[in-house]
């Protein structure tokens, strides 16, 4: 397995291991997630993938028995070190879900929500973030004339991509996405896509799919978990067409899961 | 259809039925009433000589009575009622939410009457100090009193209602950098609103319709009331304490049911908004 290393690298984790009571979930993952690329997580149903992906901004802390083993650094610092501002590293981690959960709020407020929580208070400043993070999230020119609209009378595309405006006007430097199009048709499915494209010029993604089409479409690298194991993690092109272990293999040409 | 739905459906529809059987026959009752004295005058003054000759009836004091109680106790147990649901959704260990639900649920079980004493022993005279009254039996005590009584309506009602927030509004706060009590206040609350705003206007319901506690401790007097503190009769105490003296078939005594229709659909109302507030919410 390569170590895939370069450029920047946001997320460093070491021997990562979760247990969720006697349940060991993650087993010993090593893997590094670097800047302005795509990385895709997959795996079958109940490998873990939604698990590490919510460790990296700490999503899992309520769950009653948590504990995490190993090193997981997050943008420099250890993140499940007690001294860390869990609400700061969210900030700074974005994050977007499979089921698109606008709050019944209007547009506008759904995406002046992370900025107000950090007391933006200015109603400029405010205009100003609405606007450039709808329009990051290509959603600017469809909402426009109605950001004082309800967030749920939108399409579930649309729905999806104002959750994406909102993770995004808090500028995080990392944003995770846990399966962002399987709730969608192919048409919205697309849009995502061609939005997870743009995004990436600015920050780093990390993209959990059950769709093997889609992570071979999108994602620069591409890891492949079994059973709470990293069985191995490549350039995408590489895992899809010459795969090192068998398992994978049998995975992406569907003789498994 | 299988004769298990019939029987069902049959129940619903007696239920409609007997209700709407209850509504003819106060409007019947009142009919004799309205004919010879109906008009505004007596939605809107405060004489109510049943029994001299000839007799006036204006129940404007017992209206604002009632509204005035109604609105002591809304304003007080709201309040109390919607921090005491968030605390037993959101705050507390679901081991104490259990322990106090059930508290909650045994207060809904006190007969009225029995808060009605705790009114005269306690309340009364404790408002009478307080505020420095000639007589403790006022409308604020009624209200202060009922306050507590519509706690469980609404505290389990509101409970349900943050219940039903969806946990993905909760996480999306989260994973924005929220805490717990951003998240409360900002997401969990508001979505809830429509909910807790149905407990609201069921607990009014209630507090309308309450008898016996306001006999005992609002202080029945029949003018309109100037104050809060003043001693006063709601509609309800009003029926209860001439239905019994009024000679059967007398102009006094179908009076009585004309105040007992207004009751009736002043509560409907308060219900009926309710349920849309539900109906609405579940539409969306």
């Amino acid at each position: 397995m390569v170590a895939v290393q370069g450029k920047d690298t946001k997320i460093m984790l070491r021997d990562v291991s979760i247990y969720y009571s006697a349940l060991h979930v993650i087993k010993g993952v090593s893997m590094n997630f670097l800047d302005k690329e795509i990385t895709a997580i997959i795996g079958p149903s109940g490998s873990g993938k939604s698990t590490l992906l919510r460790s990296l901004n700490r999503m899992n802390d309520h769950i009653a028995g948590m504990r995490v083993e190993g090193e997981a650094n997050i943008l420099g610092s250890n993140v499940y070190a007690p001294s860390v501002d869990v609400v700061a590293l969210r900030r700074r981690v974005g994050m977007v879900f499979q089921k698109p959960n606008p709050f019944p709020k209007s547009i506008y407020d759904n995406v002046a929500y992370g900025p107000r929580l950090q007391g933006q208070k200015s109603k400029v400043e405010l205009d100003g973030i609405v606007e450039r993070s709808l329009t990051q999230a290509a959603l600017w020119h469809e909402v426009k004339d109605r950001l004082h609209a309800s967030g749920l009378a939108l399409s579930g595309g649309q729905q999806q991509r104002l959750c994406i405006a909102r993770a995004l006007a808090v500028d995080p430097e990392v944003l995770l996405m846990d399966e962002p199009a399987s709730a969608l048709d192919p048409a919205a499915t697309a849009k995502i896509e061609d939005l997870m494209l743009k995004l990436k010029e600015h920050l780093a993604v990390v993209v959990v799919t059950h769709n093997m089409q889609q992570a071979a479409r999108v994602s620069d690298f591409t890891a492949f978990l079994l059973g709470g194991e990293l069985v191995e993690f490549d350039i995408t092109r590489k895992i899809f067409t010459a795969p090192t272990d068998k398992r994978t293999d049998d995975y992406i040409s569907g003789r498994m899961g | 259809m299988p004769y298990q739905q019939r029987l069902v459906t049959l129940a619903g529809y007696a239920v409609l039925l007997i209700t709407a059987l209850i509504f003819v026959f106060l409007v019947q009752q009142s009919w004799p009433f309205v004919r010879e004295h109906g008009s505004l005058v007596f939605f809107t003054g405060d004489r109510w000589l049943p029994v001299s000759l000839p007799p006036v009836f204006q129940i404007g004091g017992f209206l604002v009575s009632s509204g005035i109680i109604t609105g002591v106790a809304i304003i007080i147990g709201v309040p109390f009622g919607v921090l005491a649901a968030i605390s037993l959704a959101e705050l507390l260990p679901p081991g104490v939410s259990v322990i106090f639900r059930s508290i909650f649920e045994v207060t809904a079980g006190i007969p009225s009457v029995v808060f009605g004493f705790l009114g005269l022993k306690i309340v009364a005279p404790a408002v009478a100090g307080l505020f420095n009254l000639p007589t403790g039996l006022t409308g604020f005590s009624a209200g202060l009193v009922l306050s507590i009584m519509i706690l469980p309506t609404l505290v389990s009602l509101s409970e349900e209602a943050l219940r039903a927030v969806p946990r993905e509004y909760a996480e999306a706060s989260y994973a924005l950098g929220a805490n717990r009590w951003q998240t409360i206040w900002r997401v969990i609350v508001p979505s809830a609103r429509g909910g807790i705003g149905a407990a609201v206007f069921l607990a009014m319901g209630r507090a309308i319709g309450e008898t016996m506690t306001v006999l005992m401790i609002a202080g029945g007097r029949l003018a309109m009331p100037t104050s809060i503190f003043d001693p006063m009769r709601p509609i309800t105490a009003l029926i209860a304490s001439e239905v019994n003296n009024a000679a059967r078939n007398s102009i006094q005594y179908h009076a009585l049911f004309t105040a007992g229709l207004i009751l009736f659909m002043i509560t409907f109302a308060v219900n009926a908004i309710a349920a849309s507030v539900i109906v609405g919410k579940k539409a969306r």
